[in-house]
């Protein structure tokens, strides 16, 4: 059940709490309620459908946000029904928390999950680094995926990430070198590569374990250059114009597949992933499947064509 | 009464009987001070005699000294910025670029290059800090992305003179995107195993840290050139403390294990000669 609403789901809060009192008075008493509950869940649908439809860019980086929305390992939980073998460290440095990675088995198919992994609660964010990986991190993942492609299993990689950690100690050890490698490495994976933002995709932090056949992104996640605050404070020296920056930087799914800079857009359930983890989970299972047959018809070389292909046709400029 | 007078009158020079000084003809070292003239510093490959400070200079400046005889033929001079995502902040970015173009008469932040280094045919990418800070966009990556091509085609090698504060926010995630188009390219070429050179220069941060400027088969640097991923500012307000002297300078990284050896200017040329032949089948 959600409990944290967000200022624009207002209206879909006092619903809510309409219905919780009805509920509570039909059970204290014998006073039918049934009628009116049914009168305000459809009114609640059609508001939570009214609020999601029209949400501005700002509002989705939000929702992309929100504190119960589902985590990397909650899908991979869902998706391999627990069998799952989850994979530490990079061999050389230490294990990155804030990335996380194993195989899994979903519907009998072995496949390498990897992803960025926030903290369920005050505690947790600080020992998952708020999602924010370090060079370990990255290497953890390349090494991980280097392990799938030995083993010929597909791969799977969920982008949830405020951004690659900016500390002493990740400059220390190659922020930009640790992404840099697995750019390269991944566009020549012989083995399939889907990548999913299932929530927050910032930048070089994203892209680090971004580059797949397919990148598809659930339709309340977004995904750029950097995040709407930062883009604010550089270009408009200010903090007080994140939603317009959010706007400018055409970071939703919608306009990052209308520029054809990802593959395809993830339905989420009626109010967020967050509203009915569950369904978000068979949703983004059921795309990954979908993909994952197709894919696996081609040869390995014929996808790293097609994957260089798509990358490299990326871009818009002027010839004169 | 004052506490200061002015006894005698201090500038007594009628305005009319000025001499100017022509402008350009003297650089002065923001580091240690030292004045030359213009001339001096352009022999000197726009580094300062003194105290070795490495200038900010352009791609024309580093085809000049790195290609026989500074003779060279651009490769795809024509192309210019779009603005994909009609992008606006306190200014529409159309007109940055369109302001850009005609105060730098740059047509954007890099040019690529085939000429001849030490007689053997080279591809040199270079950008240009002058143009919104060396920011990378689609043409920068499209630039590059079509160099690496024409290196890997060719089978000439290829170097990177990166001079950058990263990817172009105005952009968005087309700019994104090019990090991952040139290490696209860059596994083409890394695969038909034509080498590729990496010369950091100052600075060299974001988006081109984390992608080509660090996947040289050779990572080289200008001396205390600023090299990092995330910027000094960004590193300090996240650690809330002040950062290590030399922090992010190419002195640094060479220490951290990122880069193969620090090169003076004037020795670039010749190392690179040199490499390049050491390498040759």
């Amino acid at each position: 059940m959600v409990t944290t609403y967000l200022d624009f789901e207002e209206p879909i809060k006092e619903l809510v709490d309409q219905i919780n009192q009805a509920k509570e008075i039909s059970e204290k008493s014998d006073v039918d309620m049934k009628k009116t509950l049914t009168e305000l869940n459809t009114k609640l649908a059609k508001t939570t459908k009214e609020i999601y439809d029209n949400l501005t860019p700002w509002e989705r980086v939000q929702v992309s946000r929100h504190p119960e929305r589902p985590y990397t390992l909650a899908y991979i939980e869902a998706f391999t029904g627990g069998n799952f073998i989850e994979l530490f460290g990079d061999r050389n440095v230490k294990d990155d928390k804030a990335m996380v990675g194993g195989f899994g088995l979903m519907d009998g198919e072995s496949v390498m999950f990897i992803g960025q992994q926030k903290g369920v609660n005050t505690k947790l964010r600080q020992y998952r680094n708020f999602g924010m990986a370090n060079p370990e991190g990255y290497r953890k993942a390349l090494r991980l995926m280097k392990l799938a492609e030995k083993f010929n299993k597909p791969i799977v990689t969920l982008i949830d990430t405020p951004g690659a950690y900016p500390g002493l100690e990740a400059e220390e050890r190659g922020q930009g070198e640790a992404i840099a490698k697995n750019l390269l490495e991944m566009v020549q994976l012989k083995v399939p590569v889907i990548c999913v933002v299932i929530g927050e995709g910032a930048s070089g932090g994203a892209l680090g374990i971004g580059i797949g056949d397919k990148v598809l992104m659930m339709e309340n996640t977004w995904y750029s250059v950097i995040s709407p605050e930062s883009c604010s404070s550089i270009l408009w020296r200010s903090w007080d114009f994140k939603v317009d920056a959010a706007k400018a930087l055409k970071l939703t799914a919608e306009d990052m597949l209308k520029n054809k800079l990802i593959d395809g857009v993830i339905k989420e359930p009626l109010g967020g992933a967050h509203a009915n983890p569950e369904e978000a989970f068979k949703l983004v299972k059921s795309e990954i499947k979908k993909h994952l047959k197709v894919l696996k018809k081609d040869s390995p070389k014929k996808r790293i064509d097609a994957r260089i292909k798509k990358f490299a046709g990326m871009g818009v400029y002027n010839s004169k | 009464m004052a506490w200061f007078r002015r006894d005698k009158e201090g500038i007594t020079t009628p305005t009319t009987e000025k001499k100017e000084t022509p402008e350009g003809l003297w650089y002065k070292c923001p580091e240690c001070n030292t004045v030359v003239t213009s001339e001096d510093f352009e022999a000197n490959l726009w580094v300062c005699a003194e105290c070795q400070y490495h200038e900010k200079v352009g791609p024309e400046e580093y085809f000049k000294f790195l290609f026989d005889g500074g003779k060279y033929k651009e490769l795809d001079p024509n192309l210019y910025s779009a603005d994909p995502l009609e992008f606006e902040d306190k200014k529409k970015y159309a007109d940055r670029v369109k302001d850009t173009m005609e105060k730098t008469k740059l047509k954007d932040a890099i040019k690529t290059a085939h000429g001849k280094l030490d007689k053997k045919d080279i591809v040199i990418a270079c950008m240009d800090f002058k143009f919104i800070g060396g920011s990378m966009g689609s043409v920068v990556g499209e630039k590059i992305a079509r160099a690496i091509e024409f290196a890997r085609k060719k089978k000439y090698p290829f170097i990177m003179i990166s001079k950058s504060g990263g990817a172009r926010m105005m952009e968005g995630a087309f700019s994104l995107m090019q990090m991952a188009k040139t290490s696209a390219r860059l596994a083409q070429l890394a695969e038909a195993k034509v080498p590729y050179i990496s010369i950091l220069t100052n600075p060299t941060t974001g988006g081109v840290t984390a992608s080509f400027a660090m996947l040289g088969d050779f990572n080289i640097a200008e001396p205390k050139a600023l090299i990092g991923f995330a910027g000094p500012r960004v590193v300090k307000e996240t650690i809330g403390k002040d950062l290590p002297e030399g922090f992010q300078t190419s002195e640094f990284v060479l220490e951290k294990g990122f880069l193969d050896f620090i090169v003076q200017r004037n020795e670039m040329k010749q190392k690179l000669a040199l490499l390049l032949n050491m390498l040759k089948k």
